[in-house]
């Protein structure tokens, strides 16, 4: 059991033909992830990845001919709101967007148009989600991780694979790992996982893996105090972070100066979060 | 990106906002020249990317031209932070009676742009949201849409402006959404919006951040992005694609991933160390990238010892190994190294420094550990 993602998922990569597409497109096959079509522009008709995923042009076509619920999405910064947009259109389920970079103010636009679909949005600037031993969209490595009952919930991705490992060296696995990606704007947090995780029988408890910067800590740890049964645990990054480095008076005014990693710990504690200062304390505090 | 004062001004002024009278000058004798146009009453701006810069001493006023021309050599030979103050903008005094602030950004939680407004303007505003959240006042923007006419009256009315001033306070909110949206901004602020004795409103500050993911499609700020105004070498970082932060102590960090970057200083403290820097080299990074990021660390004379944290997913050991080999073989001095590989061919990369006398660590907390003793003068 799983949540987002299973062994049911069909999975189109848009961007497929590109140097990172077409490489992760072959370690998430190998991961066992059903991938049943590929969108580039000008490409349609082609077969890749050893013939055997077709090429498509539009998403939309691929929905029609493949048969496609979730889509990745691997395009330069410049053209990646207008992937996300595209395959929401189509009727996308759940689109997982890795590209980095994407300008704010496109990320703005985009999420405006989603809240017109039924579509969620995982990431941008994110690895993905691992669903061990049914389904990998992204590009989490899949070797790090094993099947097991502990749900990930993370805004960086290679803390998220130090995570990761070293619950596999613990003998312990993951129901879902997501990686909701760090970019200030993005389809979704960490309270919108942890209503998924809730709900979840499979999932037993939960790690959430922040850093410093914006409210979403803070927002979970409310949401936890009321309307979360699961044990949780946390590592907050950015706890020596100097203060440097700011935005002017408007980031500050906006979020009442917080943001920072102390009272994004002290609001996870007083909801009863178990907070670690180190990622692998987080795994040993699991084992107790 | 964050834009000069007066580059700032001068784009809200093609928008039709009104700012003071005024010029850049390099030099006493430009700030003389200027002060004469102005009637010899200025006030002298350090014109640098930093915040605080008034009360570091960066901004005078002065009485004549005389003085203004004493007071521009002071600071134009002052150091702001650490950085050497090249231009000061020479603005006309403005007599006020009331400080408003008025700023655009984009709020993460509700996904949208968000004007605010405040009549207790000035430099003490970020007090004052944290101490009478009250006296601001918010508006959220549907971006499509922009900046509706009611809402600008709603600020207005919120911030006890007097009603001969909604007009032009209409304008300035609209020229300011419109700056914003323009230039994909992060921020777009003026702080203070005065209430002049003339009876005009003028913005005396203004300060735009551009977002650095949108630069690609504004040649025309990357054109006069001032590259003297900022650290050298997190310029020169930037240039090779790596995000590069100077701190002040003495173990030198490199690092794939912002997180990661983050808990391994956050562990290098806990285990009583000091990092030298903050440096994440991104995902995929080639085996030339890593060797400018060590070269970059090894310029700092500070640095006792290196600490390489890598997680490989797209980046893959064996690259970074190479790169660490080249780093080693160039550099004339010998900085001990702690690795730590793991991920994507981290065994690759292990054996490709084996020959070596670099210490590895097979966990982030065993890596900082050693990295800390030795910086501290024990062997290992």
């Amino acid at each position: 059991m799983s949540i987002l993602i299973n062994k049911e998922t069909r999975v189109l990569v848009q961007g497929i033909t590109g140097h990172e597409g077409s490489f992760h497109t072959g370690q998430m096959i190998a991961a066992g992830t059903n991938i049943v079509a590929g969108v580039t522009p000008g490409r349609g008709g082609e077969w890749v990845l050893d013939g055997k995923v077709p090429v498509f042009d539009t998403v939309k076509q691929a929905v029609e001919v493949a048969g496609v619920n979730t889509g990745v999405i691997f395009v330069p910064a410049s053209a990646a709101a207008d992937a996300i947009l595209e395959q929401a259109e189509a009727g996308l389920e759940l689109i997982i967007c890795i590209t980095e970079g994407i300008p704010v103010k496109d990320m703005i636009q985009t999420c405006a148009g989603l809240k017109k679909t039924q579509s969620r949005l995982i990431g941008p600037n994110c690895p993905g989600v691992i669903s061990p031993g049914e389904s990998l969209v992204g590009i989490i490595p899949a070797g790090i991780a094993v099947p097991g009952n502990i749900g990930i919930i993370s805004r960086s991705g290679t803390l998220t694979y130090e995570v990761l490992n070293d619950l596999k060296l613990a003998g312990r696995g993951v129901s879902t790992c997501v990686g909701i990606g760090g970019d200030a704007i993005k389809g979704s947090d960490f309270v919108d996982l942890l209503r998924l995780f809730e709900d979840d029988p499979h999932t037993k408890s939960v790690i959430l893996i922040g850093e410093i910067g914006g409210m979403d800590e803070e927002h979970a740890a409310e949401m936890i105090m009321n309307k979360f049964s699961k044990p949780v645990y946390a590592f907050v990054a950015g706890l020596s972070a100097p203060p440097g480095k700011r935005m002017g008076h408007a980031g500050a005014i906006i979020e009442g100066g917080s943001g920072g990693a102390k009272d994004k710990v002290e609001a996870l504690l007083q909801a009863g979060v178990k907070v670690a200062g180190s990622p692998a304390k987080v795994i040993v505090m699991i084992q107790d | 990106m964050r834009l000069h004062e007066y580059q700032s001004k001068s784009i809200f002024a093609q928008h039709g906002i009104p700012i003071p009278k005024g010029r850049v000058a390099n030099s006493a004798g430009e700030v003389k020249q200027i002060a004469e146009e102005l009637g010899g009453r200025v006030v002298i701006k350090a014109q640098v990317l930093i915040g605080g810069r008034g009360k570091a001493g960066g901004i005078r006023l002065a009485k004549s031209v005389e003085e203004a021309e004493e007071i521009a050599t002071q600071i134009l030979s002052m150091d702001l932070k650490g950085l050497p103050v090249r231009r000061v903008l020479v603005d006309e005094i403005v007599s006020f009676s009331k400080e408003i602030y008025l700023g655009i950004t984009n709020d993460r939680t509700e996904r949208k742009p968000v004007i605010i407004a405040s009549g207790a303007g000035g430099i003490d505003i970020e007090e004052v949201a944290r101490q009478s959240p009250e006296r601001i006042i918010k508006i959220y923007l549907d971006a499509p849409f922009g900046l509706h006419d009611f809402q600008t009256r709603e600020l207005a009315i919120g911030i006890d402006l007097q009603r001969e001033l909604w007009k032009p306070f209409n304008a300035i909110a609209k020229g300011l959404w419109k700056a914003f949206k323009e230039t994909d901004a992060a921020i777009a602020e003026i702080n203070p919006l005065v209430v002049a004795s003339t009876g005009m409103l003028i913005a005396l500050d203004g300060k735009l951040v551009v977002d650095d993911n949108s630069l690609f499609r504004h040649p025309e700020l990357v054109e006069i992005r001032d590259l003297d105004a900022e650290e050298p070498v997190e310029v020169e970082a930037r240039k090779y694609g790596l995000s590069y932060i100077k701190l002040d102590g003495n173990i030198g960090c490199m690092v794939n991933g912002a997180g990661l970057a983050m808990a391994t200083l956050d562990i290098i403290k806990q285990n009583g160390g000091a990092p030298s820097n903050f440096l994440d080299i991104g995902g995929g990074a080639s085996a030339d990238k890593v060797a400018t990021a060590l070269r970059i660390i090894c310029a700092d004379p500070q640095v006792k010892v290196i600490l390489v944290n890598i997680f490989g997913g797209i980046t893959r050991c064996d690259e970074v190994a190479k790169g660490i080999l080249a780093a080693q073989k160039e550099a004339n001095k010998n900085i001990p190294l702690v690795v730590r590989l793991a991920g994507t061919n981290a065994e690759k990369g292990l054996k490709l420094l084996s020959g070596t006398n670099m210490h590895t660590a097979a966990s982030m907390e065993e890596a900082a550990g050693k990295a800390t003793r030795i910086a501290a003068g024990e062997k290992k």
